[in-house]
């Protein structure tokens, strides 16, 4: 089996309306939406849910007000800035300490300080996530809770299962999409992949993304290669791209146009190459094919 | 006053609006600190160029061991959430790349036999663009953990006049870590299914946050009118809309500012500092 991982460094600059056209496209494959804190794939597919399971991702720490006795301990080692005096009182001091669940890190730090006991420590849900069925094939997704954390774990995790599904199937493809950024998230998608294709726009901002990508992808040793989209917004830019991948043995695969029918195919809740064959429609296809050949060009 | 640009989904223009910004308060004479936190993609400096006058490392704590001291007793490993230092038989070992630097493993060893030693994990630039400050985090390539470099970068956050801080996308912790203690977030969104769809993950965000926030919405017209309908239906305040057109697109790729090149630009940032002010002091 093989895996491509859609990549940009920058946000916005059309991954997930690519991975839906890659998946009305290929075949023999699983979809796996990993921009877990902000999934959009579905929007496209339209997914029926098969199942769903939680996701705890970390253990939270919890001030017992009764039991607070008010010393400080605990906000004064919290290295998150988690903990502030601003809890219910409890009959012996005006205010508590209490710990801001987003901030938490669940280190356990405050509880070992506490010369009261009054941390309380708990596993909370963090997310949940999904196999369901598209129009286009099976599909894993994931929906992180709002200001969640441990989003790495749940990438893993979808991977992980996309992987199983694909195996049980007997489909030889996996198509994920991924985050923007080079943190936790596309870490935990770029580790033990095929390929990841870095999507770009030709902006002096997504240049200079996309080469953070380029050196997050080089350290972990994963493949590479490169498509441009609104390849045709600022010739300069897109040629200086270009010749940075030469220099960096990257392959341009493609080059799809600025064009407003990929606004026009969201609306209407499907990819480009499926309302029509226009230029935009044309590049997509051929960026799939070239990919598709880099992808079984990979070890 | 600190302002927030913030968005659920990527690359829908909150660096196009925080620069622009700073850049139009600036020539008014406002005392402007610009705050690059989404240090996985900082972009701010190609629009502000600044001159950058110090660079510091940023770092976290990690256990180094006294191999002398230490008695194997594993109570470091046992607490270790990350599983960043561990003791198997007759050796320690540690793994500095998950370690979240929460300082346990030294407080809980008997024998005071860990120190911890800073690891740097991105950098802080600091400069200066015209009269605009200049703050930049960057994180390191293959660093997991943007917050504690989003935590060093607001550090130098100003004590007067107005901070803007570009916020990473997305909704997690990186996310929030930005956002906390803000006076004001502004959630810059699109018109299509994918803008609005993470707009509703943003705004349940900072419900939870609790900060008083806003929405602008960039390139009316290239979509649908699922935004402005659900924040008439959500109450939520529209601040800015700004109207599609390739030449903001254009003017963006070559890293220029729109508010010196695009009729009109500067005018709706002037606007927005208005409406920002009135939602901050109500």
């Amino acid at each position: 089996m093989k895996e491509l991982v859609v990549l940009s460094g920058k946000g916005g600059t059309g991954k997930t309306s690519l991975v839906a056209a890659f998946a009305a496209l290929a075949e023999r494959k699983v979809l796996a939406d990993c921009d877990v804190d902000a999934a959009d794939l579905h929007l496209i597919l339209s997914p029926r849910t098969l199942q769903v399971q939680e996701f705890q991702g970390r253990r939270r720490a919890r001030i017992v007000s009764d039991l607070c006795a008010g010393c400080g301990a605990c906000a004064e080692h919290c290295r998150f800035g988690a903990i502030a005096l601003d809890g219910p009182g409890n009959g012996a001091i005006a205010k508590t300490y209490r710990v801001d669940p987003l901030a938490c890190e669940g280190c356990g730090v405050c509880g070992y300080v506490c010369p009261t006991h009054a941390v309380a420590f708990g596993l909370g849900r963090d997310g949940e996530w999904y196999i369901s069925e598209t129009r286009h094939g099976p599909m894993v997704h994931a929906r992180l809770d709002p200001g969640g954390e441990n989003s790495g774990k749940l990438v893993t995790l979808v991977r992980e299962r996309a992987r199983e599904l694909a195996k049980e199937r007997d489909l030889d493809l996996l198509v994920v999409d991924g985050s923007p950024g080079i943190g936790c998230p596309v870490i935990a998608s770029v580790a033990g992949t095929d390929l990841v294709l870095g999507l770009a726009e030709p902006t002096l901002s997504s240049q200079h993304d996309l080469e953070r990508l380029a050196a997050l992808t080089a350290h972990f040793r994963t493949p590479m290669v490169v498509c441009l989209n609104r390849a045709d917004l600022n010739s300069e830019v897109a040629s200086a791209i270009e010749r940075w991948c030469a220099t960096r043995g990257i392959r341009v695969v493609g080059r799809i146009p600025y064009d407003p029918v990929f606004n026009q195919a969201l609306v209407q809740r499907k990819s480009v190459v499926e309302i029509g064959d226009g230029p935009a429609a044309r590049a997509v296809r051929e960026v799939w094919e070239e990919t598709r050949a880099a992808l079984a060009a990979t070890r | 006053m600190r302002i927030v640009f913030a968005s659920g989904k990527g690359g829908t223009g909150k660096t196009i609006l925080a620069t622009n910004l700073a850049s139009v308060l600036a020539d008014l004479d406002y005392a402007v600190t610009y705050l690059d936190c989404d240090v996985e993609a900082p972009n701010g400096h190609i629009f502000l160029k600044p001159v950058i006058t110090s660079r510091e490392a940023v770092t976290i704590a990690v256990p180094e061991v006294d191999e002398v001291r230490c008695t194997r007793c594993g109570r470091c490993g046992d607490f270790c959430p990350s599983h960043a230092i561990v003791c198997l038989g007759n050796a320690v070992l540690t793994f500095p790349e998950l370690c979240h630097g929460c300082g346990g493993c030294s407080l809980v060893c008997p024998e005071k036999a860990i120190r911890e030693i800073p690891r740097a994990i991105g950098e802080l630039a600091r400069g200066a663009a015209g009269p605009i400050q200049f703050v930049e985090g960057r994180l390191q390539i293959g660093q997991p953990m943007s917050p504690p470099v989003i935590r060093a970068v607001k550090r130098h956050l100003p004590l007067t006049g107005i901070a803007i801080l570009d916020a990473p996308p997305g909704t997690a912790c990186p996310m929030v870590e930005t956002v906390r203690d803000a006076d004001f977030v502004l959630l810059v969104t699109e018109p299509t299914v994918f803008g609005l769809h993470d707009l509703t993950l943003a705004v349940e965000v900072i419900r939870k946050v609790g900060v008083p926030f806003g929405v602008a919405l960039n390139r009316v017209g290239s979509g649908d009118d699922g935004v402005q309908r659900y924040c008439a239906h959500a109450d939520i305040p529209v601040l800015l809309q700004i109207a599609e057109d390739r030449r903001i697109a254009e003017i963006y790729s070559r890293g220029e500012l729109a508010a010196r090149h695009f009729p009109g630009f500067d005018r709706s940032m002037t606007d927005l500092f208005g409406r920002l002010r009135g939602a901050v002091r109500s």
